[in-house]
């Protein structure tokens, strides 16, 4: 056979084989059509769709399909965060006021210098190793063990050591809670992201038992509660607590504080 | 029947789509992290790999070969199978949702699989296979594929829960456990010339 007459062949095959499969692949779209809920398209449409599985569903396909059917909230995907959530949560209607941005916040203020060290810890650099050894590194039983793990366990590199003590920065966190899991003591939870005002210890100790570990302990003095108008502060057993839904950032407690452990309403800078 | 049998355990395990012919590593070490989803995703592969071999087989036998058009045998082979991994799973969705759940998201992953094209071509080129025998070739060398991811998967699953030196840590010990899972299917090459001389004596 001669080059053109192949080349014509070929050619002529292709444009055969292309169009029943076309044809084949038309058919079946049209035969075997699925109805799928308008609402899961523009679900679709809102999420990243990076498919990194970080809301623990199987691609953003899988994500969406899973909140138009209510499986999952519209705040699922912790990559697009508030603003698709927002965006979701119109298309999901009701569902649209659970939707604030949460941040993690470590419940410690004790740095190396305010609760000190009980020695020198050379055993494996984990929190939850030395914990479950029943090793406590400063002289609080309940606050922060400064080794890190939710600070390797961070996939944003959101939370760093300062002093001794983790601290997250509020705006690389993105809630996916991996170091509240982490937390041996459980120190870390996840507040709505307005809400500054928190009381950053979990000595449940009283008074001067706090006093003797830490100098920036709450010592359940009650002064808080009294202090706040809107019945925002309460005691749990010796510690004081704050409802994050009925705080106004006021900031009377934290005036009040003689152990200075409530945070400012908005707080003073000071990453490194 | 005994020929069909040599077949599949020839691609299954001496010479392993993965393992033996490096083919299809891209989802292997992509997709081997969890064991159930490795599984799911062997399932697709032999699903998908015994059709496409089946109709790589019949087209090149019945179309390509009689109009002499055998240089043109893969860009044909990707186009029709991609599109009949398409139809198969708008199939699954309306007919089969259970088999759709279980395979679906998986299914068009493997459309583009080197290792699908690998052996539709192989079974022309390097073995000369038959229709009935391209089926079981292709079911053998998904099962292989199969075998190696969950395996791997398996390993994977270990591996995470042991302390590992720092510098080989992710990627890298999946390749380390890759290489020395090869080498440890590389004992099954003594069987080769075994089985060749049995597919000789069995006949077609």
């Amino acid at each position: 056979m001669s080059a053109p007459v192949i080349i014509l062949i070929t050619t002529a095959v292709i444009t055969v084989i292309g169009i029943i499969v076309g044809a084949g692949l038309v058919f079946t779209g049209k035969k075997f059509h699925v109805p799928v809920d308008e609402r899961e398209a523009e679900v679709r449409e809102c999420l990243p769709g990076n498919n990194c599985g970080a809301c623990g569903y199987a691609g953003c396909d899988a994500a969406a399909a899973a909140i138009v059917s209510g499986e999952a909230p519209v705040n699922v995907c912790p990559v697009g965060g508030g603003p698709v959530a927002i965006k979701i949560g119109g298309i999901m209607g009701a569902e649209a006021e659970i939707l604030e941005r949460r941040v993690a916040f470590v419940r410690c203020k004790g740095t190396c210098e305010a609760s000190g060290l009980q020695g020198n810890y050379v055993g494996i650099h984990d929190c939850r190793s030395a914990a479950l050894a029943g090793i406590n590194l400063k002289n609080c039983d309940y606050g922060c063990m400064g080794l890190g793990s939710c600070v390797s366990v961070c996939p944003q590199g959101a939370i760093k050591l300062i002093d001794g003590v983790a601290v997250v920065n509020r705006n690389l966190c993105v809630a996916c809670g991996l170091c509240v899991k982490t937390c041996p003591k459980g120190l870390i939870e996840l507040v709505p992201e307005s809400k500054h005002v928190a009381v950053q210890c979990q000595n449940r100790d009283k008074g001067p038992q706090v006093k003797k570990v830490c100098s920036a302990g709450c010592i359940g003095c009650t002064l808080c509660t009294r202090q706040c108008q809107f019945d925002a502060i309460h005691m749990d057993g010796n510690l004081a607590r704050v409802d994050y839904e009925k705080c106004t950032q006021c900031g009377k407690c934290v005036e009040k504080c003689p152990s200075h452990v409530i945070t400012p309403p908005c707080p003073v800078r000071k990453e490194a | 029947m005994i020929r069909l049998l040599l077949i599949v355990i020839l691609n299954a395990l001496i010479s392993n789509v993965v393992l033996n012919q490096f083919l299809g590593i891209c989802s292997f070490l992509g997709v081997s992290q969890r064991i159930k989803a490795s599984a799911s995703l062997g399932g697709a592969v032999i699903f998908v790999m015994t059709i496409a071999s089946a109709v790589a087989s019949a087209l090149y036998s019945l179309v390509l070969h009689p109009l002499g058009l055998d240089f043109m045998k893969m860009i044909i082979f990707i186009l029709v199978i991609a599109a009949l991994v398409q139809i198969v799973e708008m199939f699954l969705k309306k007919k089969s949702p259970s088999v759709y759940k279980a395979l679906g998201i998986y299914l068009p992953l493997i459309t583009t699989n080197c290792a699908v094209l690998g052996i539709a071509i192989d079974n022309i080129d390097k073995f000369g296979y038959n229709f009935i025998e391209s089926v079981f070739s292709g079911f053998g060398t998904a099962l292989g594929y199969t075998i190696a991811i969950v395996l791997l998967a398996g390993i994977r699953s270990r591996v995470d829960e042991t302390s590992i030196p720092r510098p080989v840590r992710g990627a890298p010990i999946v390749m380390l456990a890759a290489a020395l899972m090869s080498i440890a299917f590389m004992g099954f090459a003594e069987l080769q010339p075994v089985i060749e001389v049995a597919l000789k004596g069995v006949g077609q």
